[in-house]
């Protein structure tokens, strides 16, 4: 096999990708739903990355996105799972299809 | 085969593995533990790239924060061992469908694509100079995205906070006491005893 280089890093984060967005579409819970959603935030980092190691190893930029990101999906985290919770506590549920209050 | 090799490819197993099983299995608990493998794996990526400073964040704020909130939430609204239901067959089909496609389009551009490498000497990332790039208010600093950071931290902080409370209204409180006095009459005094009991009962 050849050296590893940025292929090989854009092709993982791609495949995990996709997987999250797989994920995304066929699951029903709340809860799982979001770990799709960090799954994808989490391929886009490691793009970021690898860019930056590969391509342009003169700047930072890179990581200050990725921390950045980071941050916001800790945030967002926090705020979907209050939201969870409130929704279990009224309904019972955190599947998708049986919270329908607002939707006709 | 040289070392960093072999590992990348075990790293790639341990993420695209874990992501795989984390979005397929029936057990929400296991699917979470599958998330904080990739997560983990994740973290090694950046051990491997020299980003030790990313590698730490992610440790620290994924693993330790986000998957342990993701589990607290699991208990808190699920049952034990239950199994969730298997998506429906079509939608799990054309949705496979869609995700294979579009890694197949991707990798062919990826692989279709020359990147051409920057020929200016490197920069080390070390945490001393991504503080120090960070706080900077120069061309190139990033102080302004790191305040408006802290402010949307807090906004969340506050908007997490008055979705997830719980407002007992008065009335529904002395009811309550008055059913409890009731029902066992020593109960008025262990609630003042132990002020949390008396959520606990409610």
């Amino acid at each position: 096999m050849n050296e590893i280089g940025l292929n090989h890093y854009l092709v993982v984060s791609c495949s995990l990708f996709f997987i999250g967005i797989y994920g995304f579409l066929t699951r029903r819970n709340l809860i799982t739903m979001l770990m799709s959603v960090e799954l994808i935030l989490n391929s886009i980092n490691i793009n970021f990355v690898a860019f930056n190691k590969f391509l342009f190893p003169h700047k930072l930029d890179g990581v200050f996105f990725v921390l950045f990101i980071i941050t916001i999906a800790a945030a967002e985290a926090a705020v979907a799972i209050a939201i969870i919770i409130n929704l279990y506590r009224n309904y019972h549920t955190i599947d998708v299809e049986e919270v329908t209050t607002m939707k006709y | 085969m040289n070392p960093s090799t072999i590992i990348f490819y075990i790293l790639a197993a341990v993420i695209i593995g874990g992501g795989l099983f984390a979005v397929t299995s029936t057990k929400i608990f296991r699917s979470a533990v599958y998330l904080l493998f990739s997560l983990i794996g994740i973290a090694g990526l950046y051990f491997l790239l020299d980003y030790e400073f990313i590698a730490a964040v992610q440790i620290i704020v994924y693993v330790g924060g986000i998957v342990v909130l993701i589990i607290f939430s699991i208990f808190l609204t699920h049952g034990s061992g239950q199994d969730m239901k298997r998506p429906a067959l079509g939608r799990a089909v054309f949705s496979g469908l869609a995700a294979l496609l579009g890694l197949v389009l991707c990798v062919y551009i990826i692989h279709q694509q020359v990147f051409v490498k920057t020929t200016e000497l490197a920069i080390d990332p070390s945490p001393a100079n991504i503080g120090t790039q960070m706080l900077s208010t120069t061309e190139h600093g990033y102080v302004l995205p790191f305040e408006l950071v802290s402010m949307l931290l807090l906004a969340s902080m506050i908007g997490c906070i008055v979705i997830a409370i719980k407002i007992k209204s008065p009335d529904k409180i002395i009811v309550t006491n008055l059913a409890n006095l009731k029902s066992n009459p020593t109960m008025e005094m262990e609630s003042e005893l132990n002020p949390s009991m008396q959520n606990s009962h409610e």
